[in-house]
């Protein structure tokens, strides 16, 4: 009786009930997908018939045929498909890799660079700033690839610092460390000098929390790791010998030789992410707000502990997540490498459409590969983020 | 015992010395301790060199005359521009491959973008609504008429004209209603205009078999038209609603002159440049425009799908939008260029293939702006929205939307500058925009050496500069604005 008295009580029709709309809105939008779905099958069937377009992951098994200009694992063009878009993932992690590492080092310059007192210093800054943010990404890696690197000169003309690097057009080269035997013992050593250190750095600041005992057990960590190499090399001899890049007639000869894509990639991705990244350190730090700096004054804390012990911990809390967004933008932006050939994950991929035209598999690969990378590195950085958070009561 | 009370005061400080503005900035800011001279040393040189390295690569330098690369061999060394270059390919980085005598039809595209865009951009200017119709409704078809030329009422055209202005005709009807009438009347009214619109639709389907399908779209939507305006009858015999009921007759007229007059006047055609011809800044303009103005409508329903209540629509909202997000824009070029066609009836066209990946790409980007200023709105506001009646549509439109997208415009216009240096990227799937047109400069045999490079980089370099700082400065001058709205 009463449940009766309640519907007859209602005061909207059925149709006007949110929920009821809700229900007819889903309804109809699942049913417009699922017609998409079916009439995209439908079309895609026949139109890979039409086209004699194999489907299915089975063309990852095929030989790849073609050759890749640089290569992390061992790769000839006997290898599958499978091998060459791996070869190409690791192509895209090594460049957004190095262009992190250095972005993030002049991005932090940049941005401290904005915000010194200094009106020159600060002006330049952030003119870098807009020049490189309003230029597109694009443009900047065919910039250094086409006019800059492209320019230099014939190998036989290198421009050399110290005749240990060399930069032609055919790229950079650099000595490479080759290891000789016993390097284990160093490495061993190396690891072993690294945890003495930090051990005992962390007991001196176990025992004192004074500012000169840390000091003082950094120095220590220092004497620890180079006193351990002197010993070894008295010993055991030089653990690394270098082959130095020669000028040759039409080469250069020996060294590790950087391909001119990926020098002038990490160029461009470094410089224009260090122009985005300086804006979230200026952002980030000035976030923090002035109370703090004058609190921390007034207890007489001196300048340098203010900054690393009262500015930079809360300045990171709104700097990492913005970093990690950057960091993914770089990651994304990585794919560009495909404009000017360097075998990254697009690259590398764009090939294999092109060979085998199934554009449906190697789309899908590469939002999985790219979707899963970013999941990575969010549960990464979350995790980091949450470590340096502010724990409030 | 001592005491530490003040018995006499303080004297008044002197003010301090060298108190003129520029000693005190050059005091403080540029020579405050040596190291600080150091920096500005250091930091005045190297600006100064690059200006210089600037100024004579541009104009020292540079060579002004010339005809081909004979002329700019003697820059190679001392890397002077070669103007004579870009004054060669400007046809090209313009415009690309579009025939030199059909150019005038861009220029005029591009000035009536201008006319309609410029006082919508003013803070202040009048008739928002009005233009605003007109530039993402009306423009997008006289640029497409224009640009892609053929006959110039198509049956297609003529139902999308008239659809356009029938909307446009809706809004205002509902918003003129909303503000006039009673909840009650009004619910009433908005069931008689479904109702009607949904006989006028099947009566003008019906009774004009006798023409194509589009004509009769056509047809039913200028029934359409006429109920609204019939059913727009107003009680009171107020000016406004006369005024309102003016407006509708003169769409209404429009509508008919249009429908009617395509048939009548002949049909001129202009000569059809198939988009393989487009190029240059032009395509570069297309797209990102195209970009921009789809991606506000798409960007505004996933936020609020997004934001919805229904799991569903809910669901499927953050699934398209994260996945887009998560990946690069090259594979939703890819996606949409090579994967995209398998799955339809008919392949699109390659360019409008690029513009359906930018938009969904941008739309996806443009609904996590829109989603912060949706989530930036107090609760308040909704529970006022509710307590005064509003449904779902009105609390949105009315209420959250107007305040939120306020909120979020320098977002907004910051995603623009993404999506218009984005726009690059639609060289790697083959479409020849600004930067893809240099490219192409630089293979030209008749044209090569440094200095050519550098001449084309800074050129183009320029162009997307302006562009960007344009935007950009528009940006911090909207948010400068908004802010003074604020405060009052």
């Amino acid at each position: 009786m009463f449940k009766q008295n309640q519907s007859a009580g209602r005061r909207t029709a059925v149709v006007n009930d949110p929920k009821f709309r809700a229900l007819v809105a889903q309804g109809l939008l699942v049913g417009i997908v699922l017609f998409c779905a079916y009439s995209g099958l439908k079309n895609a069937t026949s139109n890979l018939a039409e086209q004699r377009i194999a489907s299915g992951f089975g063309f990852l098994g095929q030989t790849a045929g073609f050759g890749i200009a640089q290569t992390l694992i061992p790769w000839n063009e006997a290898m599958t498909y499978a091998r060459a878009y791996f070869v190409g993932l690791l192509n895209t992690l090594t460049v957004s890799l190095f262009a992190i590492f250095f972005a993030t080092i002049l991005g932090f310059c940049v941005g401290i660079l904005r915000l010194s007192p200094n009106w020159t210093l600060s002006r330049l800054a952030k003119w870098y700033v807009e020049i490189v943010r309003n230029l597109p990404l694009l443009f900047q890696i065919l910039f250094w690839y086409l006019a800059v690197l492209a320019t230099m000169p014939a190998p036989r003309s290198a421009i050399s610092f110290l005749d240990f690097v060399f930069i032609s057009q055919r790229g950079i080269a650099f000595p490479r460390p080759e290891f000789q035997e016993g390097s284990w013992l160093w490495a061993a050593a190396m690891v072993g000098g690294l945890l003495l250190g930090f051990a005992l750095r962390r007991w001196s600041r176990i025992e004192a929390l004074g500012a000169k005992r840390t000091k003082l057990s950094s120095l220590a960590l220092a004497i620890v790791i180079f006193g351990t190499f002197l010993l070894l090399a008295k010993f055991y001899g030089s653990p690394i010998a270098f082959s130095i890049p020669q000028k040759e007639r039409f080469n250069l000869t020996g060294g590790l030789t950087i391909i001119p894509e990926f020098a002038a990639f990490v160029v461009a991705l470094t410089i224009y992410g260090s122009a985005f990244i300086g804006e979230i350190v200026r952002a980030g730090i000035q976030a923090v707000p002035k109370g703090q700096t004058e609190a921390g004054r007034s207890l007489g804390i001196g300048k340098r502990h203010l900054l690393r012990f009262i500015i930079v911990p809360q300045a990171l809390r709104i700097i990492i997540p913005l970093l990690t967004s950057q960091y993914l933008n770089i990651l994304k932006n990585s794919s560009l490498g495909v404009s000017i050939g360097y075998p990254e994950l697009v690259s590398v991929g764009g090939t294999i459409l092109n060979q085998t035209g199934q554009a449906i598999e190697v789309v899908a690969m590469w939002m999985a590969t790219y979707l899963t990378i970013s999941l990575l590195t969010s549960v990464f950085m979350n995790w980091y983020n949450a470590r340096i958070a502010l724990v409030e009561r | 015992m001592e005491t530490y009370v003040q018995s006499h005061p303080i004297p008044v400080a002197q003010p301090p010395k060298h108190a003129s503005p520029l000693g005190r900035w050059l005091r403080h800011e540029i020579l405050a301790s040596p190291i600080q001279a150091v920096g500005t040393l250091l930091g005045l040189s190297l600006a100064l060199t690059l200006i210089w390295a600037l100024v004579d690569f541009t104009i020292v330098n540079a060579v002004w005359t010339g005809s081909n690369r004979a002329a700019c061999a003697m820059v190679d060394q001392q890397l002077g521009a070669c103007w004579p270059f870009i004054k060669d390919k400007l046809g090209q980085l313009m415009y690309g491959f579009y025939p030199a005598d059909a150019r005038w039809r861009v220029n005029l595209v591009y000035a009536v973008g201008l006319v309609l865009l410029i006082p919508l951009l003013h803070p202040r200017a009048r008739y928002k609504l009005h233009l605003s119709i007109a530039f993402f409704g009306l423009f997008p078809l006289f640029a497409y008429v224009l640009l892609y030329g053929g006959p110039v009422f198509r049956p297609w055209l003529r139902a999308g004209a008239t659809l356009v202005c029938f909307l446009a005709l809706t809004c205002l009807a509902v918003h003129l209603k909303l503000i006039n009438e009673q909840p009650f009347a009004r619910q009433v009214r908005a069931f008689g205009l479904v109702v009607a619109s949904i006989v006028a639709l099947v009566v003008g389907l019906a009774i004009a078999p006798v023409f194509e399908v589009a004509d009769r779209l056509n047809f039913a939507l200028l029934l359409l038209c006429l109920v609204a305006l019939a059913e727009n009858r107003s009680p009171r015999g107020e000016d406004r609603v006369w005024a309102e009921r003016g407006f509708c007759l003169a769409w209404a007229g429009f509508v008919l002159g249009l429908s009617c007059g395509f048939d009548i006047v002949a049909q001129p055609a202009l000569q059809i440049i198939p988009t393989s011809q487009w190029g240059g800044l032009f395509v570069t303009l297309v797209v990102a425009t195209t970009g921009i103005v789809a991606s506000v409508p798409i960007g505004i329903v996933l936020a609020l799908a997004r934001r919805s209540s229904a799991p569903i629509i809910r669901t499927l909202a953050i699934g398209f939008i994260e996945i887009v997000r998560g990946v690069p824009l090259i594979t939703i070029l890819f996606f949409s260029t090579y994967m995209l066609p398998l799955f339809l009836d008919q392949p699109p066209d390659g360019l409008v293939r690029v513009l359906i990946g930018v938009s969904l790409f941008a739309g996806a980007y443009m609904a996590e702006i829109i989603r912060g200023g949706l989530q930036a709105i107090p609760k308040g506001q909704y529970e006022a929205a509710a307590s005064l009646g509003l449904g779902y549509s009105q609390t949105m439109g009315l209420i959250v939307l107007p305040q939120a997208i306020r909120l979020v415009i320098p977002g907004v216009v910051n995603s623009f500058i993404g999506l218009f240096k984005d726009t690059t990227l639609v060289s790697v799937v083959s479409i020849f925009d600004l930067l893809g047109g240099m490219r192409a400069a630089f293979t030209d045999p008749a044209w090569s050496g440094p200095s050519i490079l550098y001449t084309g980089f800074a050129f183009t370099g320029m162009i997307y500069f302006g562009f960007c700082y344009l935007m950009s400065s528009y940006s911090r001058l909207m948010e400068e604005h908004l802010r003074v709205d604020h405060r009052t």
